[in-house]
């Protein structure tokens, strides 16, 4: 099931096309599909899906993207705004399903 | 039986459970005498502790307990190098985390198949989380590859990442830094054997996260757990409380009043804890908040048809409108929370959820709760 798809128009991905090598690293590493092919380089095909988990962006030998990383977990946020810093995740801890 | 270890040192007993704590220094740090496992393999670099595919009952109802939220935050295995089967200098290295659920997973999906499995120390936190917070990273990854010695262990260059690793480790660096090239792997561990087979191929499904029902259903129970943990504490000072100010005996009042109120809470609870992750993808909405919100406010409607009063006062019914605005705010505020045991929600989505909704769930839980107390001042 890929049909998930969170808010619109909300994330913080960057690509820069000028810089990109077209090694497709980002392909691969992205759960999610965001991007695709495109000739010698990658293009954000689906920009609405990136949770901005960073693989990437952490991934890409030029630097070409850019995402304010983070995780998309409302608790971590009450937590940081509490200053718990802690426990800045709940994690759940399951394997292969979600964080926090 | 006996084997140098990398420091020198004999290790005379190798068979599992034999061994005091002592043992934990044996080989760069996974002990033999772990419960899982199932013997120890002699490899030049010293004797390895081994394990199979098969998941002993004991392991599946340490799991089920984890899911349960028991045990959960120590539910972990030594980090360092495991034999599955008896894998030789060709096999394959396969990367995971220290999370015993996590390990189990791989292991199992692999059925008669020999790998050597490295495992990094994530605190016993899970791939996904631990390459968050970064625990499952380039540093561990290479710190793990020298200390277990695993130029030594096999003669080819290739280790086999998680794809969900990715938000952790540099794929690109780590073969700079330690000589091995890093090999994206699939997401789940049971697409392993297709992915080997196929000369270390994903396909396009393998790559993407799924959520299904099942996945969905897994997390319930811990959702449960943790909204029991306050929600209990809650529901006794609802049920207690709302025997007050109303006419007629205080322990009789509890049996209507108290029941009411427990039952209103429990609504709510299980239209966010419950309802909402496993209904997601049929709640209209994209803010888990909302969805969350529209469950709560049908377990509400049900709720209140089942303690409508026949020909009934207005004290009743502002008690049980109170629930109509209570119940729905409690079950927005759990499936927001709920964005982060899911798989596709952002950092950026979840802030700008959480402006709106949670200002509108303090303004329903406090109307609401105005409500209910005020439905005894009316009787």
């Amino acid at each position: 099931m890929t049909g998930f798809v969170y808010l619109k128009d909300v994330v913080t991905l960057k690509l820069n096309q000028a810089v990109c090598n077209g090694c497709g690293n980002c392909l691969i590493v992205c759960p999610r599909g965001v991007f695709a092919e495109n000739g010698p380089e990658v293009r954000i095909a689906d920009r609405d899906a990136c949770i901005e988990c960073g693989a990437c962006s952490l991934n890409c030998p030029e630097s070409a993207i850019e995402v304010e990383a983070g995780v998309g977990c409302a608790a971590a946020v009450i937590n940081a705004a509490l200053g718990r810093t802690s426990s800045a995740c709940c994690c759940s801890i399951e394997p292969d399903t979600g964080c926090c | 039986m006996s084997a140098q270890n990398i420091n020198g040192q004999s290790q005379t007993c190798c068979s599992p459970g034999g061994t005091e704590a002592g043992n934990r220094e044996v080989f760069a740090g996974a002990r033999l005498d772990q419960s899982f496992v199932a013997g120890s393999l002699e490899t030049p670099v010293g004797l390895i502790p081994r394990v199979t595919a098969a998941l002993t009952r004991e392991d599946r109802w340490a799991t089920m307990k984890a899911r349960w939220g028991v045990g959960r935050l120590d539910y972990r295995v030594d980090p360092g190098v495991y034999a599955l089967n008896r894998p030789d200098g060709k096999s394959a290295v396969l990367v995971t985390a220290n999370y015993k659920m996590t390990f189990d997973r791989l292991r199992n999906s692999l059925p008669g198949r020999d790998a050597w499995i490295l495992v990094l120390d994530t605190d016993g936190v899970n791939v996904w989380c631990a390459a968050g917070k970064g625990t499952f990273g380039t540093g561990e990854l290479i710190e793990k590859v020298r200390s277990c010695r695993l130029a030594e262990l096999v003669s080819h260059r290739k280790l086999v990442l998680p794809q969900l690793g990715g938000p952790g480790v540099a794929g690109h660096l780590v073969k700079k830094l330690c000589g091995f090239r890093a090999g994206f792997g699939p997401i789940r561990a049971e697409d392993l054997p297709a992915y080997l087979d196929d000369g270390n191929k994903a396909t396009a499904g393998m790559r993407k996260k799924s959520f299904t029902l099942r996945e969905r259903a897994a997390l319930v129970p811990m959702e449960l757990v943790s909204s029991l943990r306050f929600g209990l504490l809650i529901g006794l000072v609802f049920f207690f409380t709302a025997g007050l100010g109303w006419p007629g005996d205080y322990m009789a009042n509890l049996a209507t009043h108290g029941l009411l109120a427990v039952t209103g809470l429990t609504a709510g609870l299980l239209a966010g804890a419950a309802a909402t992750p496993l209904l997601l993808p049929r709640l209209p909405g994209r803010a888990f908040s909302a969805k969350g919100a529209l469950a709560g406010v049908i377990a509400g409607l049900i709720h209140a048809a089942a303690w409508w009063p026949e020909g009934g006062g207005v004290p009743e019914r502002l008690e049980i409108g109170g629930w109509l605005l209570m119940g729905p705010a409690l079950a927005a505020f759990l499936a927001m929370n709920f964005t982060g045991a899911s798989t596709f929600t952002s950092l950026s989505g979840v802030r700008k959820e959480m402006r709106l909704a949670v200002p509108l769930q303090i303004i329903g839980a406090a109307s609401g709760l105005i409500l209910w107390i005020s439905a005894r001042f009316a009787a």
